[in-house]
């Protein structure tokens, strides 16, 4: 399913965070959107789920502009896991099934299968507090696929991790994607995450946010990550993102 | 050392201090009175015993009055709180009254009751719930508007509705604040019960505690407090523990 955004504006009250924000995303493309803090960032994905609307521009998922059909059609990922710390982590991946009026045991029996596949096998019942925080994060993202809705968005889903796990769990997103595709916008601030994952990158501003640059990546997803960072294609590439980077935060 | 022992070995001190002071006499002489108006521990100890048939009966009512009275002042708090936080206009209309509720001297308003209902135990109930359910209502709303808006943004992209947020979010994250209420309100229940029978019973320790210390019997007074005491720590025990089983994840 594609998200179609034109001519996007938004503010709080006084405070205009996004300025005339045109893109495009093809159905089962990962976009990523990388800016400096505080760029507005985290609202455009609220504006995509239906959580808010526009001040001007429209906005549309799969064809349906409007804030219900949106919500209807996206999973969101917060920043933080948000996970609840009184349900186990099976329930927490759970609670799109529960939600729609699945039973306790029909829920889990729904996202049992994907705790198999994406190694969470044997975490079922573990309560959140006691995993790790890349578990926490897998749980988490497990949460928005077992919704079974056609576009996630993420909102910063690794900002919270170490170095090492970071990467351990790009290379793990990439494998689960490419599993089970899905439409993806992903907000980072991490450029080599951005241009790791997407398959198209732009970089936004600073607030108001608008689009300084914008390009394709060479070959997202790759299963080896350590290469993939390290090929001279993708150095250059993070080079201008950083350099669009830096110049759109002036 | 284990921790419980603390209070214990103060209170020890303590009770063993006023032993000392009463029993040689030095209490009295200090306050310029009569010996047997000023018990020792002992003394009431002795009391405590001689008298427990007298002490149990008068008990009985009144801890139907705490229990009752508390259980209905966790249905109205919580029912306020609930219907507070559900229906924003209600919150605003109700919030004023709410407190206002509470700077009503309990001592003026008791006998206004006792002529309305009588002396049985409904005047009590209303008495006790007019105190307790201040605290629970006023925790509890907090607890309900205290969840972290991402998890309920995350949960309206799973299809909750807004009654799955409140059971699935709000409710279990409001559980901390509301028997933080509670504990509260089972400390200040046995108050009530005591204003309450002073307007007008003919059992319970209030009426018991008037009754004895009219005919100067200090000592059995000393006795039906410390009864009333022991009532509001189990009570309070009570709700700590109920706390410690259902607030698992804390």
């Amino acid at each position: 399913m594609n998200v179609s955004i034109a001519g996007v504006a938004h503010s709080y009250a006084e405070l205009r965070t996004i300025e005339r924000l045109d893109l495009e995303v093809a159905a089962n493309g990962v976009i990523g959107l990388v800016g400096p803090s505080g760029c507005g960032k985290s609202t455009l994905l609220e504006l995509i789920c239906g959580l808010r609307e526009p001040s001007a521009g429209t906005i549309a998922v799969g064809g349906d502009g409007g804030a219900g059909e949106r919500l209807a059609h996206c999973a969101y990922m917060p920043q933080r896991d948000e996970l609840l710390p009184w349900y186990s982590a099976i329930d927490n991946a759970a609670l799109a099934l529960r939600n729609q009026g699945q039973s306790r045991a029909q829920a889990r029996r729904g996202a049992a299968e994907l705790f198999e596949r994406f190694g969470l096998a044997g975490f079922e019942r573990v309560a959140p507090q006691a995993l790790s925080g890349g578990m926490r994060q897998r749980v988490a993202f497990l949460r928005t696929l077992v919704s079974g809705k056609p576009v996630l968005a993420l909102d910063e889903p690794f900002a919270a991790l170490d170095a090492i796990t970071r990467g351990e769990m790009q290379e793990w997103l990439a494998a689960a994607l490419r599993a089970d595709p899905r439409t993806v916008v992903l907000v980072t601030h991490d450029v080599e995450e951005a241009l790791y994952l997407a398959d198209h990158v732009a970089v936004l501003s600073a607030r108001p946010a608008r689009i300084v640059a914008s390009f394709e990546t060479a070959s997202p997803r790759a299963p080896d990550r350590d290469a993939a960072v390290t090929d001279p294609a993708f150095v250059a590439a993070r080079e201008r993102a950083l350099r669009a980077l830096r110049e759109g935060g002036r | 050392m284990k921790r419980w022992l603390y209070p214990v070995l103060l209170l020890a001190a303590l009770i063993g201090l006023w032993q000392l002071a009463a029993s040689t006499g030095f209490m009295a002489e200090v306050m310029n009175l009569e010996d047997f108006l000023v018990p020792s521990p002992a003394e009431i100890a002795e009391e405590l015993w001689k008298e427990r048939s007298l002490l149990a009966e008068n008990a009985w009512p009144t801890l139907v009055e705490i229990v009752l009275g508390f259980s209905l002042s966790v249905l109205i708090g919580v029912l306020f709180a609930a219907v507070m936080h559900r229906w924003t206009t209600i919150r605003l209309a109700a919030n004023p009254l709410v407190i206002v509720s509470q700077t009503i001297p309990i001592i003026v308003i008791a006998p206004i009751f006792v002529i309305w209902f009588g002396f049985g135990i409904l005047p009590k109930l209303i008495i006790i719930a007019l105190i307790c359910f201040f605290p629970i209502t006023v925790a509890t709303l907090d607890g309900l508007r205290s969840a972290d808006p991402a998890a309920i943004k995350l949960m309206r992209t799973l299809y909750a509705s807004r009654g799955q947020i409140l059971m699935r979010v709000e409710a279990p994250g409001a559980l901390p604040s509301f028997f933080s209420g509670a504990r509260i309100a089972a400390a200040v229940a046995p108050i009530g019960a005591v204003f309450a029978e002073w307007a007008g019973a003919n059992e319970g320790l209030g009426r018991l505690i008037l009754d004895t210390n009219a005919n100067f019997r200090v000592d059995l007074t000393f006795a039906a407090v410390v009864v009333l005491s022991a009532i509001a720590i189990a009570l309070y025990a009570l709700v700590a523990l109920a706390e410690r089983r259902v607030v698992t994840w804390r």
